[in-house]
């Protein structure tokens, strides 16, 4: 199965959709510009009519996976099912067609909308003040970086590095550097936590914060974590937390509580807004009161009911942004939040913490589990016990898309080898847990009796594994026009060698 | 479950938290079934007042457009909204072909080489692109020329503080359009940015903005309307080296501002220094073409600190409203929104001129379909129109003290001739 692109569709002379005529006397743009200021060469843009489209994209939808169709079992990425009341939420006109210039008081629900989500968070993770702005998880790591950096920078003090372990997630180096900080990498223990004295001996006058995800990336809860922060705050550094994690938590212990002085959320992750295919998600920071001042602005201040942006707030880094955030994913976060109450949240993370360890015991003899005891939301198995049969993490993930379950995440954390990272989430039914084990034995069963068999899957699937190594070494990122055809095409001129100039990269 | 795990009870799972963490629950409302939560949820919504679309003569970077139904349709399939990011080829196909078409789309929008697969907002997508042009040049000042989004300028300003280059802006205060020959560009200059049309409407001398840039050896970055390049010369036309900007207009709802999209393209040359993913051809061992994610030796997960971006979840669902927007549309499609939206705002810039005490602020500039005009008391012609159900013509006092009464007022495809005749009758 495969589907051709739209440009490749394309039929010359489709004019397109019924549109209103202007109406109005007056120049056209070519009459009332001068020819400078004017396109020479139209878009070369599809032209396919509703029908063509429909299924074009319809046939797209189904060669795609999706949480709506089965489990996603990928960790770190909190997959849960994402209720279909969110979206209706986010679509009511009375929030999808607010314009953000509209005059403060024709705008009080959104903005009281914002303001209980703020709180709400506020509650769940334990902070004094949050910001809605980001919009996205890495948005938010660097968001609360640059407040972070703000803060000791308004202390006259010049910290210029950031300790990151070596299992946190790729954005937080990455968010790190953007902030012009050097990253110091701290060593995780033997049992997969960090290691303090690692800690100690990296911490140093010149640290800015630590940045830390708790449960952290093996799915371990860091348990010396109020040492941790002790250790951190003596220093004068700040304890950053990268919320990825937040679905192990909620209702039964705090970041703020932990010590963590600034916290990001993934609504996208913890609280059911979808990942649209990579987003938009929504990364919202909440710092505690020394930060407070630093917070993105405007931030929303409320007096007798009655709500507005307050811009009047010097120490700001400024905006992060555009607007006020993703709002429509806010609506979303907050119909979830109060669908489930404080009482469902809880039963929420309980509920992912023992799916995790449930699947977890079920694995035990089929892949390698490097971490003993309980894990918490997630837990990181490891395919180096098929490494004598040349099996490697990646052929257990192809071998699951083979037989209709998403791939773990794979080869994350680095610190473990062959690591396959799976989160199953509290959405999942014991039953559905059991297919994927069932699943994962089967796969386990023909690593050992044959091999190259599981190389080459998955073979059901609208294409096979394709050679990424060939993509990257001579990329193509996007189609360009074959030349004869081209000409052919009526009153469109043959576009300017810039178009053609990829292909030989 | 428990049972299975020999467990008596969840306490045994949660053992690594200490006791002084455990808190018994959170001191939120308890939950609710969906016709309460509903309920909740509406009282907010009603609680805002809409402006009707055709009413709305307000842009300043967000815009009524018409959608077309087709756009919801296919981006309320869960098989696309209810994915994750496409990690796995094989069986996110659909996700990885829409998003090379989108990527085509952009770029042939833009007349450049390149685009990647999406950004947060065209004020995220601005600040990327002074970061390409700092690494590319290995200088450190970023000049902007003229009037540009004010809130995408104290962007750039919060990522250069962060990452250590400057900001220089050369405002064009009293005169509308930047004067090319007043922005001192130098041997320390990384890039010269300027946006097409500018933030009140108006005409930038694009040619001349991007040849002064090139004269110093710096990078012309253009922040575009999407929709104004049916018609005004594409960035890749007249030099640009990257162009930036908001696609909110290509399908999205206005949304209180956002989720919307940042789209950002390139010339070849600067493929590498592309943040965020890039969606590139590929072929499996049959020969079948299929698409991946590519070129990722540049993003956070595989090099850490040393990415060009730390960008991760992007706006992959926007971008995909834009895609079926563009390709539904085509180019005739676009140009006839494009013409629409060009000759009611001249319309309505000519009706409104020939009332008592109005008058545009700058007088023979040029604009597409934003126009900014000088009234008597601002606070009061937009207190008049309210009251009729219009939203009226954008303040801008409140960032330029120099332009204490003026709208600008903007038009697009929705605002039909009847509309802009009751503009002009509530103005009076």
């Amino acid at each position: 199965m495969s589907e051709e692109l739209s440009f490749e569709k394309s039929r010359a002379g489709y004019d397109g959709p019924r549109l209103p005529a202007p109406g109005v006397p007056g120049l056209s743009p070519e009459q009332g510009l001068p020819e400078k200021l004017l396109r020479a060469c139209p878009p070369r843009l599809p032209r396919l009519s509703e029908p063509e489209v429909m299924r074009h994209f319809s046939r797209l939808a189904s060669m795609n996976y999706s949480i709506s169709e089965n489990f996603y079992p990928l960790g770190s990425c909190t997959m849960k099912y994402n209720p279909v009341a969110n979206e209706v939420a986010a679509g009511l006109s009375g929030f999808a067609e607010l314009h953000p210039y509209q005059p403060e008081e024709t705008v009080q629900g959104a903005l009281e909308l914002m303001w209980l989500l703020g709180r709400a968070l506020c509650e769940i993770v334990g902070v004094d003040r949050v910001s809605l702005q980001p919009a996205a998880g890495a948005h938010g790591e660097w968001t609360a970086l640059r407040m972070i950096q703000a803060y000791h920078q308004h202390r006259g003090e010049s910290r210029t590095e950031v300790l990151v372990p070596d299992s946190a997630h790729g954005t937080n180096p990455a968010s790190a550097a953007l902030c012009g900080f050097k990253v110091v990498e701290v060593r995780s223990g033997t049992d997969g936590r960090i290691s303090l004295n690692d800690l100690q001996a990296k911490l140093s006058a010149n640290t800015a914060a630590l940045m830390l995800t708790n449960p952290n990336t093996l799915g371990l809860f860091e348990r010396e974590i109020l040492e941790v922060a002790a250790i951190v705050h003596t220093s004068g550094a700040k304890l950053y937390y990268d919320g990825a994690n937040l679905n192990a938590l909620m209702g039964i212990c705090r970041p703020g509580d932990m010590g963590f002085d600034a916290v990001h959320v993934n609504l996208h992750k913890t609280f059911t807004t979808p990942h649209g295919g990579g987003g938009p998600g929504a990364g919202p920071v909440g710092v505690k009161a020394d930060l407070e001042p630093f917070l993105p602005r405007p931030l929303i201040a409320e007096r007798d009911g009655a709500f507005r942006w307050d811009d009047d707030r010097p120490l700001s880094i400024g905006r992060v942004r555009s607007y006020y955030g993703n709002f429509g994913m806010l609506v979303r976060a907050y119909t979830y939040i109060v669908a489930m109450g404080g009482d469902g949240l809880r039963q929420a993370s309980l509920d992912a913490v023992l799916a995790a360890n449930y699947l977890r015991e079920r694995l035990v003899g089929t892949l390698d589990l490097p971490q003993n005891g309980p894990c918490q939301h997630e837990f990181v198995a490891s395919a180096r016990n098929l490494g004598p049969q040349g099996i490697r993490a990646l052929d257990i993930a192809k071998g699951l898309l083979q037989r209709g379950y998403y791939a773990p995440t794979i080869y994350f954390p680095l610190i473990v080898p062959e690591a396959i990272m799976i989160e199953p989430t509290e959405t999942e039914s014991k039953a559905t847990l059991d297919g994927f084990v069932t699943a994962l034995e089967d796969i386990v069963r023909m690593a050992r009796e044959d091999p190259d068999r599981l190389h080459h899957e998955p073979d059901n699937l609208p294409v096979g594994r394709l050679d990424e190594v060939a993509a990257a070494r001579n990329p193509v990122l996007r189609w360009v026009p074959d030349p004869d055809l081209e000409r052919s095409r009526v009153g469109e001129v043959v576009a300017g060698a810039s178009a053609f100039g990829i292909g030989s990269e | 479950m428990l049972e299975t795990l020999g467990v008596d009870s969840m306490d045994r799972l949660l053992v690594d938290i200490p006791a002084q963490l455990r808190t018994s629950g959170l001191s939120l409302a308890p939950g609710l079934s969906e016709p309460e939560t509903m309920r909740e949820i509406r009282r907010l919504a009603v609680a805002n007042q809409v402006f009707e679309d055709r009413l709305t003569f307000r842009g300043g970077g967000v815009y009524r457009r018409f959608i077309p139904s087709a756009v919801g349709a296919v981006i309320s399939k869960p098989e696309f909204y209810t994915a994750y990011t496409p990690y796995q080829p094989e069986a996110s196909q659909g996700w990885l072909q829409s998003i090379f078409e989108y990527q085509t789309a952009i770029a042939e929008l833009c007349g450049l080489d390149v685009a990647n697969a999406s950004l947060y907002d065209g004020a995220t997508a601005l600040a990327e692109a002074a970061m390409m042009a700092v690494v590319q040049t290995g200088r450190h000042e970023i000049l902007v020329a003229g009037y540009i989004h004010p809130e995408y300028l104290e962007v750039l300003n919060c990522f250069a503080q962060g990452r250590g280059f400057a900001v220089q802006h050369h405002s064009a205060a009293g005169e509308g359009a930047a004067s090319p020959g007043r922005v001192a560009v130098s041997s320390g200059t990384a890039a010269v940015i300027f946006q097409q049309p500018n933030f009140l409407g108006l005409l930038e001398d694009a040619p001349a903005l991007v040849e002064l840039a090139h004269s110093a050896g710096a990078l012309a970055i253009a922040c575009v309307d999407p929709i104004s390049l049916a018609v005004l010369a594409a960035p890749g036309e007249y030099g640009a080296d990257i162009a930036v900007g908001e696609g909110q207009q290509l399908g999205l709802q206005p949304s209180y501002g956002g989720p919307h999209v940042g789209f950002i393209a390139c010339r070849g040359e600067l493929m590498r220094r592309l943040p965020g993913r890039l969606v590139g051809e590929a072929h499996d061992d049959q020969g079948r073409r299929g698409y991946v994610l590519t070129l990722t030796a540049r993003e956070q997960h595989i090099r850490r600190d040393k990415a060009s971006s730390n960008i991760c979840t992007n706006h992959a669902l926007c971008a995909l409203a834009a895609t079926v927007y563009l390709t539904y549309m085509g180019p005739p499609g676009l140009r006839s929104i494009a013409e629409t939206s060009f000759r009611r705002a001249h319309a309505l810039a000519a009706d409104l001129a020939c009332l008592p005490g109005i008058q545009a602020a700058f007088p023979g500039h040029l604009f597409f379909n934003e126009v900014p005009m000088v009234v008597p008391d601002s606070a009061a012609v937009l207190d008049r129109l309210q009251r009729r159900g219009i939203l009226g013509g954008l303040p801008v006092g409140r960032w330029f003290p120099e332009l204490e009464n003026v709208l600008i007022f903007c038009c697009t495809e929705l605002n039909d001739p009847d509309s802009i005749g009751e503009l002009v009758e509530a103005v009076k």
